[in-house]
């Protein structure tokens, strides 16, 4: 029976072998919509460019749901070449050494040159180790900007706000004259928390932001900037100035594009989609606001978005194909094509160039906010942050926001408990690594 | 009556063993691998994990957000329970009252039960949307800024009431047949005896309904704790968020969305031994008091 079952197998890859001669490699992804079919494009580009390999992409739903096939697969030994996982995964699949190759020893090992400097300055170490060596390949990256509704800011008489000062004193008053709710936002853990740490030059997490290693690290966001930040929040809701919509990041857009509300926190990568939308008005976009009582010296962001991780335990060719795909993905065309089809930032410097040459900034100005703002001065607290079980930890800032923004809880109540869980979390997360 | 027997001892359990073999692999082994999860603190891709004793456990017997989703699903377990065995009997006795045109309204009453769980979501989202659900402007303009997503209580109020629409037809067809095979003559009987239909019915007709109703209410319980995470999951759009959700949702978001497996494992154990407790509770303590015919 066994050998039956071999001498078959042998008899089907030698057919396999003598029809396709390529090296094929899978990859799986979060992409839905238009992105996933600019994705396609991508794989289909890929395939034609050369003879040798074929990459085959798989939507797999969101990125949580990703991230657990892809876990899965790899524990039942079928996974991917390729694998796409989120921000708020990155630690959880970093920290799991020996699931990915390195995508630096991965590019170096087969003749692919490798430079981190070729990357622009923000997208460099988000998914690196704390040696600075890239870990996951910086796919499709995007940041927290502040999109606004032209003709709205232009009926009230104001310019998009710079701080968060200007906006509770002149800006949000305005709008709300001219018959607007000022502003929502999409995703209060990711704009409001994480990006408020960077852009205010605040310390996420300890142990170097989590960076170090998961023994030990604490999160830092029970801090009175933070907390005062929600107080406003809450004060700008009570005003009529600010409403949030739920969890949902389309329900918070939505209002956006139907012209309620002026304006609208979301991520770069939105850009695409918008402007592929009949809105009845223009809008434009600009940095993060910041507090000018935390700093003065606003920095840069995140990197939001997901990056791509070589699964390890795939064959040398298989390797090779996927080192082969990484380097068409980074080429600047390429780069340049999905920056301009969805909005994400292209991540070399070199396709920032080819974008900028070609004048797509001129066409679009909105279009550079999201790499200007990735581009800003750094800090050390802006290369990112490496928290386990962050997909929970995001679960228990959104529900404690939640209960915030419905008068069920109090502000100081809910850091407190944010802490708590946080901190509790982190310390499980510990123990799974031993 | 005549006594069916096999001859062979080995016959019955050769039989019985391609059902045996199933239940032991879809059932017993997953359940001793989630016992034997639940004690340890694992990676996700499998690398690490450390043996923990009962920690997982005290974790969630500490946790206060545990014990209010718990509350959560207890209270819509009544409600859904109570709603959508109340309302079917209702639609039920009425039913078995139409002569003319009967079928069709038949018809009418169960299609609702070919939809599936996450569908019935679907639609409850649409009907519900925040900006132009039909639903939610219904609400608003009675004076109820019903908010789907945003307030808890109203995303409660709406699992309720997809989840009670999608299992009203499954209880009226069982409610309906119930009631058809009460003889004829019973019904004559018990006409003679009183004059009021209300007396009736709950003199004669619900006792005699009564063996349906308790295998009705086994099911809704069963329904309302486990087969309502389509509807829970569509309406929370898969954001936990603030939102209201069941015990199994819960094993869900823990374990693969946050891929905490020691953790959610030790809830899927708890929700076994829930299962195992309320089974015994219903057939020792409720069966008695029903009288099948």
């Amino acid at each position: 029976m066994k050998n039956i079952a071999i001498s078959s197998a042998a008899v089907l890859s030698m057919l396999a072998s003598t029809a396709f001669a390529e090296t094929e490699i899978t990859w799986w992804h979060g992409m839905g919509g238009a992105l996933g079919e600019t994705v396609n494009e991508i794989a289909e580009g890929f395939n034609a460019s050369q003879d040798d390999y074929t990459i085959t992409p798989v939507f797999k739903g969101t990125y949580e749901e990703t991230l657990t096939a892809g876990i899965a697969a790899f524990r039942a030994g079928e996974q991917p070449n390729i694998m796409q996982v989120f921000d708020a995964g990155a630690a959880t699949v970093i920290a799991a050494e020996g699931a990915t190759i390195p995508v630096q020893d991965l590019l170096e090992a087969n003749g692919v040159g490798f430079d981190i400097e070729d990357y622009i300055s923000g997208v460099r170490y988000f998914y690196a180790d704390v040696d600075g060596k890239m870990i996951g390949m910086p796919f499709n990256s995007s940041s927290p900007v502040m999109y606004y509704n032209m003709q709205a800011l232009e009926a009230a008489g104001v310019t998009p706000p710079a701080t968060w000062e200007e906006f509770e004193t002149v800006t949000a008053p305005a709008l709300k004259d001219a018959g607007y709710v000022a502003l929502s936002q999409s995703h209060l853990p990711w704009i409001f928390v994480e990006n408020f740490m960077s852009r205010n030059d605040l310390p996420f997490a300890t142990n170097n932001n989590g960076y170090d290693g998961a023994e030990g690290t604490e999160i830092l966001v029970n801090v009175d900037p933070l907390k005062a930040h929600f107080t406003a929040v809450t004060e700008w809701q009570d005003a009529g100035y600010f409403e949030w919509f739920g969890t949902g990041w389309n329900d918070n857009q939505t209002p956006f594009e139907n012209g309620e509300v002026a304006i609208w926190l979301g991520s770069s990568g939105s850009f695409g989609g918008l402007s592929q939308l009949d809105l009845d008005f223009d809008f434009s976009t600009t940095y993060l606001p910041y507090w000018e009582a935390v700093t003065t010296e606003p920095k840069q962001t995140f990197i939001g978005g997901a990056a791509l991780f070589a699964m390890s335990g795939q064959p040398d060719e298989e390797n090779a194909a996927t080192a082969a795909f990484f380097e068409y993905l980074t080429s600047p065309e390429v780069q340049y094509m999905w920056h301009r089809e969805t909005g994400y930032v292209p991540v070399t410097e070199e396709a920032y160039e080819l974008a900028k040459a070609d004048g797509h900034y001129d066409r679009f100005p909105a279009a550079e906010t999201g790499i200007l703002q990735l581009s800003l001065d750094a800090s050390e607290n802006t290369r990112g942050y490496r928290m386990g079980f962050y997909v929970q930890i995001r679960d228990v800032m959104n529900r404690e926001f939640g209960r915030i923004l419905t008068g069920e809880t109090s502000v100081d109540d809910a850091f407190d408990i944010i802490e708590a869980d946080a901190n509790g979390l982190l310390t499980r997360f510990a123990q799974t690594q031993n | 009556m005549k006594r069916a027997g096999f001859t062979t001892r080995w016959l019955p359990i050769l039989l019985l063993l391609p059902q045996l073999v199933i239940i032991a692999v879809f059932f017993y082994w997953p359940a001793a691998h989630a016992v034997q999860s639940s004690f340890y603190l694992e990676d996700p891709f499998g690398f690490g994990s450390s043996f923990v004793g009962f920690d997982n456990y005290t974790h969630l017997a500490q946790s206060s957000e545990y014990a209010r989703i718990a509350k959560f699903t207890l209270l819509f377990t009544i409600l859904v329970t109570f709603f959508s065995l109340a309302l079917a009997l209702v639609l039920a006795v009425k039913a078995d009252n139409v002569i003319r045109g009967a079928k069709t309204y038949r018809t009418l009453l169960m299609w609702v039960y070919a939809v599936a769980p996450p569908v019935a979501g679907f639609i409850g989202l649409l009907m519900l949307n925040q900006t132009w659900g039909p639903l939610a402007e219904l609400a608003k303009s009675v004076g109820w800024d019903f908010k789907l997503g945003v307030n808890f209580a109203d995303t409660a109020a709406a699992m309720v009431l997809v989840s009670v629409w999608k299992q009203v037809p499954v209880n009226f067809i069982f409610f309906l047949s119930g009631l058809q095979s009460i003889p004829k003559s019973v019904r004559e009987a018990a006409l003679i005896d009183a004059k009021s239909s209300f007396r009736r019915f709950w003199d004669v007709t619900f006792p005699l309904l009564a063996p349906t109703g308790f295998f009705l209410l086994v099911i809704n319980i069963t329904y309302a704790l486990f087969d309502t995470f389509g509807v829970v999951d569509v309406l929370v759009k898969g954001e936990p968020g603030n939102n209201p959700m069941t015990l199994v949702y819960k094993v869900y978001v823990d374990g693969f969305r946050g891929n905490d497996i020691g953790g959610s494992s030790a809830q899927s154990v708890i929700l076994m031994v829930l299962v195992l407790a309320l089974t015994i509770f219903q057939f020792r303590l409720i069966e008695r008091r029903i009288h099948y015919t």
